[in-house]
């Protein structure tokens, strides 16, 4: 008699799951990263490929780590913003070319602009991995000890500058 | 005025849904045969007033009516009068409508075509379906009523979402939801046999075609699918196991377990409590698959809106009607009691085997979907489950199981001896084997294991379906329609297994940036960007490549890949160029100028892709052949029983 109760108990414990489920969103996805220290690396440097670009280059200072690649469709619409943030002046903005030729990659900083004070070049996507990158653009908040303190996921808008990083630039929010 | 009216119907069509409901599950207790009269009116008056509501929206969408909520935020004055049609089902709201109404229209269907069943056992599957209709309409009418105003009205509508602006993906749902919908039947018939304590072998032969009509929706529906993702999508991949795919796939998955199961339970009165267990499984998924996209739990690449009252409202739903059906079955799943023994080796084993595999692979499929909630609900982080985890996790029940097929639909009732089969198996297997090793090593140039296997499967299982009527024809009987769909079913399924292997093995793929003129070459085809011009269509402006494809010097095609920017919507969508052929396809994508004149191209040669819709196809076909069977048609079902006890088929 019982066994035939079993399923019946499996569904249940199913709704349980399904209770506690809808109370989350599924879509935020906080970083593991944050307030932890930001993965090291060294990459050939898209504008430069004989030079290298590496997290010691920045430490003491704080910056933005910035994942994109020509592929990827919402970056182009990105690439606005964040010019429009290094002409603020506020603080160096690193690029990490994720995925990428690097012919295509230098093509699209000659013609649309070069917010980065250098981009790292991560053909394999390795140092993508270390970074937990979901997919591109995500954009990294590091500070002068080189830890992270903000990640954000998805296009980065003037919206976000003003109201999640800015504050946390300037330390008025954690 | 009509909005109006197609709300107050809605209202009507839920009110009666309670009727039918009452009067079918009170009338078949007390045994008065007016009441369960009352249930079938009402069904009839559910289906007018479901229509009536359903019309009221087309309607709405046909003359582009912005005061609705519904229509502004999913049509616009350009959108081509066709897609208005198909915008009706569009979001959430127009769905779920498109939705109830093929629900009631299964009513209907069961309503009048109920002559072999007892009224009691009829009065039962009309109330347990009035309970899920009127589920259903509360939920419309309280947390997603598409005849809501807006008011003052919309000068112009947000247009409707441009993934859906495509032939293919209008037919979809609707041929979807009516395989899903479908499901309902057998799991109303189910929980009226657990009602009644009885299921003997016309309750078997009454489901089966039910359940056949199911699948087969769901067949080319899943299959539309995934055709519309292959060419719209512009990567061209065929199934990415998404949570909104599997939703669909598991009760498809489960639909099969329950046609072979239902099969031996008319044919031999085995497995009943099990084909039971199968029919709610089934239509458990289907609502399972409707809470995982609409209530947010889940994300998925497919944008419905989700809201967590919805979510709440299907949850309590889904609870009360799954977790009544399993706790009845719980309860009364003992009284049926099964027949005889079999042996080890017969078609019942083989059976058996199809349905523990099947409900494995569905299994697995629902953990996969349903992990990550499950690591979120436990705060052990957020992950998501993909391509890796599914398709190395299918793979595990799924060749065992096409290879137990084509030895498995040979083998005889009660006790099977392959006698009279057993060399043309063995021919067929070593023709299988050939075939495999000559595409693998001669055709394609390279060897692998997995997929060596798959074709000896895929190549088995098609040439294995079809002794059995080639036998029958060179002894001079007729061929049964038992025999053609069971036939036609199987060989679908080699060929969707060719398709499937051959495709994802040697694909050939290449990212490449062109300028005019330039050209790439992959599996000795030249593709060629000869121009790129802006062209404009009703509602969207797009670019569009001309891509020459030659080999070894000689045209074969001429691709027209666009990158189409809709209006209202602003979303970028690819169309891809495909020139196909039963052989191979040759895909261009068309991805991001990257400046100078200089495109960026996704080109891919993809052999055999076609046999994987021709596969699902023919299975449908099969589908339909059994349903047609003429057993299954009310009178000469009864009069075939009286003439010949055992109908030697399946």
């Amino acid at each position: 008699m019982w066994k035939f109760l079993v399923p019946a108990a499996i569904f249940a414990v199913l709704v349980g799951f399904f209770v506690v489920g809808l109370h989350r969103d599924p879509s935020q996805v906080p970083s593991p990263l944050i307030g932890k220290a930001a993965p090291a690396y060294s990459l050939p440097k898209v504008e430069e490929p004989s030079v290298k670009v590496s997290n010691t280059d920045f430490a003491g200072r704080k910056h933005l780590v910035n994942v994109w690649a020509t592929w990827c469709v919402e970056c182009r619409k990105e690439h606005q913003v964040l010019l429009e943030i290094a002409r603020q002046n506020v603080l160096p903005i690193v690029g990490m070319d994720w995925k990428d030729e690097l012919a295509s990659a230098q093509q699209w900083l000659n013609q649309l602009g070069n917010p980065y004070v250098a981009t790292a070049f991560d053909q394999e996507g390795r140092v993508a991995i270390d970074f937990g990158v979901y997919g591109a653009p995500e954009t990294f908040l590091i500070d002068e000890q080189g830890k992270v303190l903000y990640k954000h996921i998805g296009v980065l808008t003037l919206e976000v500058w003003n109201q999640e990083l800015l504050p946390r630039i300037n330390g008025q929010k954690s | 005025m009509s909005v109006e009216l197609g709300h107050f119907a809605l209202i009507l069509a839920f009110s009666l849904a309670l009727v039918q409901a009452f009067f079918g599950l009170a009338g078949s207790y007390r045994k008065l045969d007016n009441w369960m009269a009352a249930s079938c009116s009402a069904v009839a008056g559910q289906l007018v007033f479901t229509l009536f509501a359903f019309a009221c929206l087309t309607a709405a969408f046909l003359r582009n009516d912005f005061s609705v909520l519904y229509v502004a935020n999913n049509s616009n004055t350009e959108l081509p009068m066709f897609y208005r049609f198909a915008a009706v089902w569009g979001a959430h709201e127009g769905s779920l409508l498109l939705w109830l109404l093929i629900l009631s229209a299964w009513s209907a269907a069961v309503a009048l075509f109920n002559r072999t069943m007892s009224p009691e056992f009829t009065g039962k599957v009309l109330g347990v379906l009035g309970l899920i209709s009127a589920g259903f309409s509360l939920f419309i009418i309280t947390t997603s009523n598409p005849f809501e105003r807006l008011l003052p009205a919309a000068l112009q509508g947000a247009d409707l979402n441009p993934l859906l602006q495509d032939p293919a993906l209008a037919a979809h749902p609707p041929m979807l939801y009516t395989g899903y919908v479908g499901l309902a039947v057998p799991f109303a018939c189910a929980v009226a046999a657990l009602l009644e304590g009885k299921l003997d072998a016309a309750w078997a032969r009454w489901v089966r075609p039910w359940a056949t009509m199911s699948w087969l929706f769901l067949t080319l529906g899943i299959s539309l699918g995934s055709f519309w993702a292959y060419y719209e999508l512009g990567w061209g991949g065929w199934w990415f196991w998404d949570p909104v795919e599997n939703a669909s796939f598991m009760p498809w998955l489960m639909c099969t377990a329950l046609i072979h199961s239902l099969a031996v339970t008319e044919k031999r009165g085995l497995f009943k409590s099990w084909t039971v267990l199968l029919a709610i499984f089934g239509f458990s998924l289907s609502l399972l698959g409707t809470f995982l996209v609409r209530s947010g739990v889940l994300v998925s690449v497919h944008a419905f809106a989700s809201d967590p009252s919805r979510g709440l409202f299907i949850l309590i739903f889904l609870t009360l009607c799954i977790g009544g059906a399993l706790t009845l079955y719980g309860w009364r799943a003992e009284r049926l009691k099964s027949g005889a023994g079999f042996a080890v080796v017969s078609r019942e084993s083989f059976l058996l085997f199809n349905n523990v595999l099947l409900v494995v692979a569905a299994g697995l499929i629902l953990l996969g979907t349903l992990y990550p909630l499950f690591v979120d609900a436990l705060n052990l982080g957020k992950i998501s489950v993909g391509p890796p985890y599914f398709s190395v996790v299918f793979l595990i029940p799924m060749l065992p199981l096409v290879l137990l097929l084509a030895v498995g639909m040979h083998a005889g009732w009660k006790q099977a001896r392959f006698t009279s089969i057993r060399q043309p198996l063995v021919i067929t297997l070593i023709v299988a084997m050939l075939f495999a090793a000559a595409m693998t090593v001669l055709i394609f140039n390279r060897f692998s294991l997995l997929c060596f296997v798959g074709l000896l499967a895929g190549g088995w299982v098609l040439l294995s379906s079809l002794i059995e009527p080639f036998q029958r024809l060179r002894a001079g009987h007729s061929l049964s329609r038992g025999i053609v769909a069971m036939s036609l079913a199987h060989f679908g399924v080699g060929v969707f297994m060719l398709g499937v292997t051959t495709v994802s093995t040697y694909t050939i793929e290449k990212d490449v940036s062109l300028n005019k003129g330039q050209s790439t070459e992959i599996a000795g085809y030249q593709f060629t960007l000869t121009k790129t011009e802006p062209v404009s269509g009703p509602n969207y402006e797009a670019v569009e490549g001309t891509v020459r494809v030659t080999r070894d010097g000689q045209e074969v095609a001429v691709l027209h890949p666009q990158k189409r920017i809709y209006r209202v919507r602003t979303s970028p969508m690819t169309e891809a160029g495909i020139d196909a052929h039963w052989q191979r396809d040759l895909f261009v994508a068309l991805g991001d100028e990257l400046g100078n004149g200089v495109w960026s191209l996704r080109v891919q040669y993809k052999p055999l892709v076609r046999f994987i819709w021709l596969g699902t196809v023919i299975m449908a076909l099969g589908g339909i052949v059994g349903v047609t069977d003429r057993r299954y048609r009310a009178r000469a079902a009864v009069q075939q029983d009286q003439a010949q006890p055992v109908p030697a088929r399946s």
